[in-house]
């Protein structure tokens, strides 16, 4: 047996190792943050969140195209992945126990995990080949990103419906399609509308199937058919070019904003679920 | 009055023939089916469609794919056909991804222990949220922060240490360079504490509370019940840290931002490298020819899904059969 005394430094180092870590992992969010508002904010302009994005180098310009290509393609992706998420959602929570909605849990999963830049391949192969690099492909490769997201946390929030609403609907004589569509949705819509918020915010900041699908502009939406700028695009090319003092202040002008989009979710989910934890 | 005026009116809306009801569920069921006949369609498709694209450059260049070293779009001599292999993108993911779990696993079990063993619970709520964040900001201003903060630091700051004490080793021979692979390990570690920690946490938050009670009851520190419930959740954890890999495996943009994108078998940490993902994010949108080095490219592409697909299918397999057995004590 060890001396006490032995055990309790042990004891405090330990405990203060495990407090070390945590500060050695808020130091990065810390950083990104400060260096990210800081850098900025002096370079939010009106003309930068109005004007087209000027060539690489050139000074002017601003990244108004890329904040309305985001919009537009997170838009349209939530319109096709919401719903086919939410029903798939639905049917892995009321049909739990058949083993087709236990496959369907686990390849679900799977798909969660598929890495972004697979789903830009895919997003080329079955649509940039056909029509050419456009709006509708980075829709379709975020969505195919959205929709495991949305069923998962869809499926999680029916599931903690108390099993006496279920049975408080079906003994008023109402069938089980309507308790589920009215009663159980209504019950838990701010889960769902959480999982959905959850979503939306991953796939605004979502670069890598992006690349290969809308390519990136440097002029207005001219069409769901023709290639589009987009936030995290823009970010990436700024961040390549060789014209520093030109482009990286656009390029954390444009981080400012896409930050500012992804965490106003996260902080409206935060609000919405609060009562959960206490 | 009025109010159950409404409720009997809701009702009646709701009711229907219960002679009806029968057909009507299944229909309900039947359509919901069909819209989660989704994951099948979308994951077949994209296996069938990615395999496709790839099936010009598995033909030709067979398995020796997986163990050639060179990557020739355009050879110098045009006679010559391009040549493609991807042993040294197969290993910068191996080694960008064991520099992630060599640094960020220690650091999210500490997290996790902190949270569920250590702190109080109200402290708890405002640290989850922050390490939450940190999972929440997009990879491309991860990528932005590294090019820009992370590596003037680590190259002015730390690796010239790091070489003066660790030099003798080949891994820290060299010229230092800042996009290199190391950094690249460095921000994907940064990127997979959010995973690993959450899922130990909730882990360790499942280890029943008896544990905890037994072996304080025999006099141990708070030290030593944190080692009991690290050994009781020993294998959720285990699938917790696979699915960091799964994540630092699959991570695209900040890798390539920040690796220095060089095709080469790297033996210095310190030298640039490129990973699976980082070759097709740099060069799928300017392999407009020959068709060979599209098809190479997204067998690249085949070969990361393959890899990603199997260490997330076993992490969540190991996270199953962890917490079923955890519930199953639990009922005695």
């Amino acid at each position: 047996m060890r001396s006490y005394s032995f055990r309790k430094l042990e004891d405090r180092m330990m405990i203060s190792l495990a407090y070390a870590a945590l500060i050695i992992a808020l130091i990065p969010l810390i950083s990104i943050l400060v260096e990210t508002v800081g850098r900025g904010l002096s370079a939010i302009s009106f003309s930068l969140l109005l004007e087209e994005i000027p060539p690489l180098g050139q000074p002017g310009g601003g990244i108004g195209p890329a904040i309305q290509g985001t919009l537009i393609v997170v838009a349209l992706a939530s319109i096709m992945g919401i719903p086919i998420g939410v029903f798939s959602g639905i049917y892995l929570a009321e049909f739990r126990q058949s083993r087709f909605a236990s496959v369907a849990r686990f390849l679900n999963d799977v798909l969660t995990n598929v890495p972004s830049i697979a789903l830009g391949i895919f997003g080329w192969t079955l649509i940039v080949v056909v029509i050419g690099w456009s709006v509708i492909a980075g829709a379709i490769a975020l969505a195919i990103m959205m929709i495991p997201i949305v069923t998962r946390t869809t499926e999680e929030a029916i599931k903690l419906v108390p099993i006496t609403i279920r049975e408080a609907a079906i003994a008023l004589g109402v069938p089980q399609w309507k308790t589920t569509l009215t009663v159980v949705l209504s019950s838990t819509k701010k889960g769902i509308a959480t999982g959905i918020l959850l979503a939306v915010a991953r796939i605004s900041g979502e670069t890598a199937p992006l690349l290969l699908t809308i390519l990136g502009s440097r002029f207005w939406f001219s069409g769901f058919t023709q290639p589009t700028a987009a936030l995290p695009l823009a970010i990436f090319n700024f961040s390549q070019s060789p014209f520093r003092t030109a482009d990286l202040p656009r390029a954390w002008g444009a981080s400012l904003i896409l930050i500012f989009i992804v965490l106003a979710i996260n902080i409206i989910v935060r609000y919405i679920t609060r009562e959960k934890y206490g | 009055m009025s109010q159950h005026k409404k409720s009997q009116n809701f009702l009646s809306k709701l009711k229907t023939n219960p002679k009806k009801r029968f057909s009507e569920d299944s229909v309900f069921r039947t359509i919901v089916a069909l819209i989660a006949c989704n994951i099948f369609i979308i994951l077949g498709l994209i296996i069938f469609k990615i395999t496709q694209g790839s099936w010009l450059s598995i033909q030709t260049y067979g398995i020796n794919f997986l163990w050639g070293t060179t990557w020739q779009p355009f050879p110098s001599n045009p006679n010559t056909p391009p040549i493609f292999g991807a042993l040294p993108l197969i290993w910068g993911t191996l080694i960008t991804s064991a520099i992630a779990l060599l640094l960020g696993v220690p650091i999210s079990l500490g997290i996790a222990l902190a949270l569920s063993e250590f702190a109080p619970k109200n402290f708890n709520y405002v640290i989850s949220f922050f390490v939450e964040l940190l999972a929440a900001i997009p990879s491309v201003i991860y990528g932005l922060w590294g090019i820009l903060v992370l590596i003037p630091f680590l190259q002015n700051d730390i690796y010239p240490h790091l070489q003066a004490v660790l030099g003798f080793l080949p891994f820290f021979q060299g010229t230092i360079r800042g996009s290199s692979v190391l950094t690249g390990g460095i921000v994907l570690a940064i990127m997979i504490i959010p995973t690993v920690s959450a899922i130990s946490r909730d882990v360790f938050a499942a280890v029943p509370n008896s544990q905890r009670e037994a072996i304080i009851a025999l006099g141990a520190t708070r030290w030593e019940k944190a080692r009991i419930v690290m050994s009781y959740g020993r294998s959720g954890v285990v699938g917790a840290i696979m699915l960091g890999l799964g994540r630092a495996v699959g991570e695209t943009m900040a890798i390539t931002m920040v690796i220095g994108n060089s095709f080469n078998m790297f033996t210095s940490l310190f030298e640039p490298g490129s990973t699976l993902a980082s070759i097709v994010a740099n060069e799928f949108t300017e392999a407009s020819s020959p068709p060979v080095y599209i098809s190479a490219l997204m067998e690249v592409g085949l070969i990361l899904f393959a890899l990603a697909i199997v260490v997330n299918a076993s992490a969540r397999l190991i996270i199953w059969r962890s917490t079923r057995k955890i519930k199953e004590v639990e009922m005695f």
